[in-house]
């Protein structure tokens, strides 16, 4: 069967379609300019099981699970489930790390990097920028033989582990829901002030968790991917997808009274323009390294792909590292701890860029 | 003169399974390429690029761990 979604207007539409939802999102609750953030929302999750205890960020993101889930019905429904795994997990693991410290010296990752433009933050631009960047130097790393290895098919209950571990998610917080003014519910942390207080209803960022999980699987909509194969490969096809994105949600922002420009004061975001190039420049060289966004990893983890699942829990132990050690910006902007983390990530990535290399 | 070329790209995640083909295509120029690969992101994304480099893609088999995309191009 034709996949009309994989087609130039299919990753169109899918685009568009994200870029309505997320600016809805944030008008149904969301934080602003976060209508849907990869990085921002694993951030969260991570929070709400108390693998990290900053009290402003803490919700169980039901976007992520939907994500995930969405993707999985999609692959089963087309016959694209492939269970595999076993290329390179621990750097792949690594990179997750890195790639969530970077997004959060930045405040965001690429696909709320889009949103904070489209909302008027000009901050994002300098984010953008640095996201270009760091695909940039992932993209010469391909070009001289820089690779992780195949992965090779595995159980297919392997496969289904990610999905139930976010299904098992799901269970929890149905049977520890917020209570209003709590920071605790039974065993999941809440938050009462903050982005982390700040969300749509349970069920509708469920659902449109799904649909974008399901149509994002069928488009392989990825914004790492889209600027990376407009540098390596002069291809504009899912450049298309993200340009239609970031147009869509500036377009929402109008119609809903959500669109402010300018670079101070911005919601969830700070001005050090040197550490928002950076940040996203080390999350961007961890993306192309790693093969895709946060978001395409979450997709291809509700695919069967294991090593996506082990970037994924990857991008969990950063965002704990980034609040435990205090690595993640805030409005009063990025830290020492995080500029040193920055260091050690960019070292550790061109390390793994430099030595991961097949002769060619 | 005609040249059959065998990728074995399975397993391998984005962009390798195109950087692959890319550089048989810059190294037999014309002829076939067989192109291995074990999913469908991967298979149209090598068609793709493919098409993009002014070859024909002749042929898409399913085969049990994935699909054998044959590519031409007329010397």
């Amino acid at each position: 069967m034709k996949n009309v979604l994989s087609t130039k207007w299919g990753i169109i539409i899918v685009g568009i379609a994200i870029g309505i939802l997320a600016p809805l999102l944030q008008l149904w609750g969301n934080p602003a300019n976060m209508g849907i953030c990869v990085a921002c929302f694993v951030r969260d999750i991570t929070g709400a099981l108390g693998l990290h205890r900053a009290p402003v960020v803490q919700y169980l993101r039901p976007e992520i699970i939907g994500f995930v889930l969405g993707s999985f019905a999609a692959a089963y429904l087309f016959k694209e489930f492939r269970p595999r795994l076993g290329s390179a997990p621990i750097v792949r693991f690594i990179l997750g790390v890195f790639a969530m410290i970077g997004a959060l010296i930045f405040l965001g990752c690429p696909w709320r990097a889009l949103l904070r433009l489209a909302g008027g933050d000009l901050n994002a631009i300098l984010g953008l920028l640095g996201l270009a960047a760091g695909i940039w130097i992932g993209t010469r790393f391909l070009s001289s033989g820089y690779n992780l290895g195949a992965s090779h098919k595995t159980y297919t209950s392997a496969g289904w582990i990610f999905p139930i571990i976010m299904a098992f998610f799901l269970i929890l917080m149905l049977l520890n829901p917020q209570i209003p003014g709590e920071p605790q519910s039974g065993i999941l942390f809440y938050s009462v002030e903050g982005p982390g207080s700040m969300h749509a209803p349970l069920i509708v960022s469920l659902i449109i968790g799904l649909v974008i999980g399901f149509l994002a699987q069928r488009s392989r909509f990825c914004t790492m991917g889209a600027i990376r194969d407009l540098i390596l490969f002069k291809q504009t096809h899912l450049f298309s997808g993200i340009v239609a994105l970031a147009i869509a949600a500036f377009v929402t922002n109008l119609v809903v009274n959500q669109f402010n420009p300018g670079f101070i004061g911005q919601p969830v975001a700070h001005s050090m323009h040197f550490w928002n190039f950076a940040g996203m420049t080390l999350a961007g060289l961890a993306f192309a390294l790693a093969g895709g966004c946060p978001g395409r990893q979450l997709f291809l983890s509700g695919e069967g792909d294991g090593d996506a699942a082990i970037f994924v829990i990857g991008m969990i132990a950063g965002a704990a590292f980034a609040h435990n050690f205090g690595l993640a910006s805030s409005a009063a902007g990025a830290t020492p701890a995080g500029m040193a983390a920055f260091v050690v990530g960019m070292v550790v990535c061109l390390l793994i860029g430099f030595t991961m290399r097949e002769r060619v | 003169m005609s040249n059959t070329n065998t990728v074995d790209a399975r397993g391998l995640s984005c962009p390798q399974p195109v950087i692959l083909t890319l550089n048989a295509m810059k190294k037999v120029k014309d002829g076939d390429i067989v192109i291995l690969v074990d999913t469908d992101t991967a298979k149209e994304n090598v068609s793709r690029a493919a098409k993009a480099q002014g070859w024909e893609v002749a042929d898409i088999q399913s085969e049990e761990d994935g699909y054998s995309i044959t590519i031409k191009k007329e010397g």
